[in-house]
């Protein structure tokens, strides 16, 4: 099945659940995040992408939700109350739920150090396995 | 009132620290902890897609199991409880969420949010009383500058957390004032410590960490407490030349109150 564009923001808003039309585009949200700085696309950028006449392969190719740390700064601090976070998980969603699109394997567990808390890993294997 | 406790995976395992000092103290103080039988791990992050029903039951199971025992469930690790108390929120206010969830686990009574979930320094505070925890303090830390590590979990998103202020918390600044310490307050107080990273990119970690490190250390901080054991394991291990100390804030309570006497811990 091959879907458009359009099609393809429709189906990422729908699982994002946030209100992208609400955007103002004041930037805020790249402004606070803290990972921004080893991002290749923005976190604005993943709510721009999705108003009309956006280009959602952008969003589909970018490496910035692998980065992303779920802290919640970007949908906290947005003004309209848009949540640029949810749209990440949207994209990464998009990826590990495809079969065989894991990017993270319990074969990799063996290289952690002892300290390192279940929270930590729970945490990892549910962002970046499925 | 039962005061229900759901632990969570990491309290039992590499943060018993957390736990252990946290028991003790709600004995001390008259709050005694319940846990609750067959708790499952609350799955560590909030699964943030509306159509992520799965993800969210082991929340809703624990809720309902409060429920149906007083109605109060506490929580301590930052992480179960921004999941649960948000699921909890999803399941009182997001109908799609509360039919399908209630479709499948098929309840005699169905769930809708009734369950009231309270960190337990929000029951310090607001239970207890920071005065009358002022009042059984036996050991004051004087001359201890702690700085108060919130992360990102604990107070966000603030609507749903409605825990304090977002951008300027205080409890635990007062909480440290109550066991007799200064607070050191610094910028990255509530800024995130990397979180699961540690997993996937412990340079990310690394670079993360040494910022808040050293703007806690150049506010005066001589050691921080949290409440979250993965900023406690980043803010440790990840950390670069500057290293604080790291306790968790039921171990500080806990020396304040006079339980750690007898080598305990």
């Amino acid at each position: 099945m091959v879907i458009n564009n359009k099609e393809r923001a429709e189906m990422l808003r729908q699982l994002a659940g946030t209100n992208v039309s609400l955007c103002i585009q004041c930037g805020r949200c790249s402004a606070n995040c803290p990972v921004a700085w080893k991002m290749d696309v923005l976190p604005h950028r993943f709510v721009y992408e999705l108003l009309n006449g956006g280009n959602v392969d952008v969003l589909l190719e970018a490496k910035s939700p692998w980065k992303c740390l779920s802290c919640f700064s970007c949908a906290e601090r947005c003004p309209k109350g848009v949540s640029p976070a949810a749209i990440m998980e949207a994209v990464r969603l998009t990826h590990i739920r495809a079969q065989g699109n894991n990017k993270l394997n319990p074969a990799d567990l063996e290289n952690y150090d002892d300290k390192m808390p279940q929270q930590a890993i729970v945490a990892a294997f549910r962002k970046f396995n499925k | 009132m039962i005061y229900n406790y759901y632990p969570g995976c990491t309290l039992s395992t590499k943060a018993k620290e957390l736990d252990v000092a946290a028991r003790k103290c709600a004995e001390a103080l008259g709050f005694p902890l319940v846990e609750l039988p067959n708790w499952q791990c609350c799955g560590a992050v909030y699964p943030m897609a509306p159509d992520a029903i799965a993800e969210r039951l082991s929340a809703v199971r624990a809720l309902v199991a409060a429920r149906d025992n007083g109605g109060v469930l506490v929580t301590l690790c930052s992480a179960c409880h921004h999941v649960i108390k948000r699921v909890n929120d999803d399941m009182a206010n997001v109908k799609e969420i509360q039919q399908k969830v209630n479709n499948y686990l098929g309840l005699e009574v169905p769930y809708t949010g009734e369950t009231k979930v309270l960190h337990y320094l929000e029951v310090l505070r607001d239970v207890v009383g920071f005065e009358n925890l002022k009042a059984k303090v036996v050991k004051p830390l004087q001359g201890r500058n702690i700085g108060a590590y919130y992360g990102c979990l604990l107070l966000r998103p603030g609507q749903v957390m409605s825990f304090d202020d977002v951008e300027r918390p205080e409890i635990l600044e007062n909480f440290i004032k109550v066991i007799g310490a200064t607070p050191v307050i610094y910028d990255m107080r509530n800024e995130c410590c990397a979180g699961y990273m540690a997993v996937t990119d412990k340079n990310l970690c690394k670079e993360m960490v040494s910022e808040i490190q050293d703007n806690a250390a150049d506010a005066g901080a001589g050691e921080f407490i949290t409440a979250c054991p993965l900023c406690a394991y980043n803010l440790l291990e990840n950390a670069g030349a500057t290293k604080l100390p790291v306790s968790y804030f039921t171990e500080v309570l806990a020396e304040a109150l006079g339980l750690n006497e007898g080598g305990a811990d």
